[in-house]
């Protein structure tokens, strides 16, 4: 059990400690969707509400895992509940709300191979959090997805106007980019206990 | 993809390699981004972590290709998925049992090449729809190449960030370490030069090519 404030636990997964930026969870929707503000920030709120589902349905399968005594089928389990619960959470806003669906469209299913997902049950398993501070996590992860991503889109907004060499256009300069961005979220640092 | 190659050297030759350079997973398809930035902090990591995964590769390969008439077209995808969970999990438990210490390292990246879009999409595009045997070289060849691809970064990043290579001391004793290169931010820039001095080989290569055509 851990006893880390809710505090902590948010700002160190938004901030400190953020997904992207220093443990390389989500990196290929972060280079993939991030050429546009709008895009990136609709993505950002489908991997927050992604991230929240799958945190309270992987808390159950690892109590229930618990109890069988079975901890070899934590990872198969997680990855078809993860699976299901983005099925599940389509077909939800598809039938509750047409016009959030229409927005967040083709990104819903390819969450499911998003590592920050996966990524996040599994910290939260090793990290002994209870239900409470599991949530309180996801949505901090989810947080700072959205302002890594919101923040990567704005830069490469600006950088349509730039003059750039041939060579580095595309991934490349992307990387860089994101490094400086790594660099300066470490600047967080001193947030933390 | 190059004609003149695919001529050159037979086919289930060209399965292999394409792998390695023509297609290499990391450097030309941009795929599996995280486990090559996440541990390629020493060499020792980014070795263990490019073996893991192609051992995943070689054997989910082998399950998709002798069940790929089975398996119903609808659920495939969830059926890769659940092959290639099974075998990670093999590979999370040999793991520590060969070293504690390369385990605690690699912590839960090891349980992550489940969602390494390299796998499924070698499993979805190539195993599915090919032969045992083809499909095997081609996930050994994906396998080298991304494991070749994950050692460029570890050895730029240890050898720089550190001054030694997988353990032993390899620059002069007075070497300044660029501490940059072990935090997250140098693992963007070094894939980020990689890829740089990819492009510019590749763009120097077809301006001499059209300049021998002129």
């Amino acid at each position: 059990m851990s006893t880390e404030p809710l505090s902590t636990i948010f700002l160190n997964a938004a901030l400190i400690n953020n997904f992207v930026l220093s443990a390389f969870l989500g990196i290929c929707p972060f280079i993939g969707v991030s050429r546009k503000l709008e895009t990136a920030s609709r993505m950002g709120m489908a991997v927050t509400f992604v991230m929240l589902v799958s945190s309270v349905c992987a808390y159950g399968v690892h109590q229930a895992l618990l109890i069988i005594g079975a901890p070899y089928l934590q990872l198969i389990s997680y990855i078809v509940i993860i699976a299901s619960a983005v099925q599940l959470v389509e077909m939800f806003i598809r039938k509750f709300s047409p016009a959030l669906f229409r927005a967040l469209g083709i990104f819903l299913p390819l969450i499911t191979t998003n590592c920050a997902i996966l990524g996040l049950a599994l910290f939260q398993t090793s990290k002994e959090y209870d239900f409470v501070q599991a949530l309180v996590y996801a949505l901090g992860a989810g947080v700072g997805f959205t302002i890594a991503i919101v923040v990567m889109a704005g830069m490469r907004e600006e950088l349509e106007l730039a003059e750039l060499p041939d060579i580095v256009r595309g991934t490349a300069i992307v990387l860089i980019l994101a490094g400086l961005l790594s660099l300066s979220f470490m600047g967080f640092a001193g947030l933390g206990t | 993809m190059n004609t003149v190659d695919q001529k050159a050297v037979p086919d289930s030759m060209d399965a292999l390699l394409k792998g390695l350079w023509r297609e290499n997973p990391v450097f030309v398809q941009v795929l599996g981004m995280c486990p090559v930035l996440a541990v390629t902090n020493t060499v020792i990591n980014s070795l263990v972590m490019g073996l893991a995964t192609m051992f995943v590769l070689v054997m989910s390969s082998i399950f998709v290709s002798s069940f790929r008439k089975l398996i119903p077209k609808q659920v495939r995808i969830a059926t890769f998925i659940l092959i290639i969970a099974t075998f990670v999990t093999v590979a999370d438990y040999v793991i520590p049992a060969i070293s504690i210490e390369v385990h605690r390292s690699l912590g839960a990246f090891i349980s992550l090449i489940v969602v390494n879009c390299v796998i499924l999409g070698r499993a979805e595009s190539f195993s599915s729809k090919n032969p045992v045997g083809r499909s095997v070289l081609d996930a050994l060849g994906m396998g080298i190449g991304f494991t070749i691809a994950v050692l460029s970064l570890g050895v730029v990043r240890e050898v720089l960030g550190n001054g030694t290579f997988a353990g032993y001391r390899v620059l002069w004793s007075g070497f300044e370490p660029w501490v940059v290169m072990l935090l997250p931010g140098g693992a963007f820039f070094v894939l980020g030069f990689w890829l740089l001095l990819f492009n510019w080989m590749r763009e120097r290569r077809s301006r001499t090519k059209t300049e021998v055509a002129s």
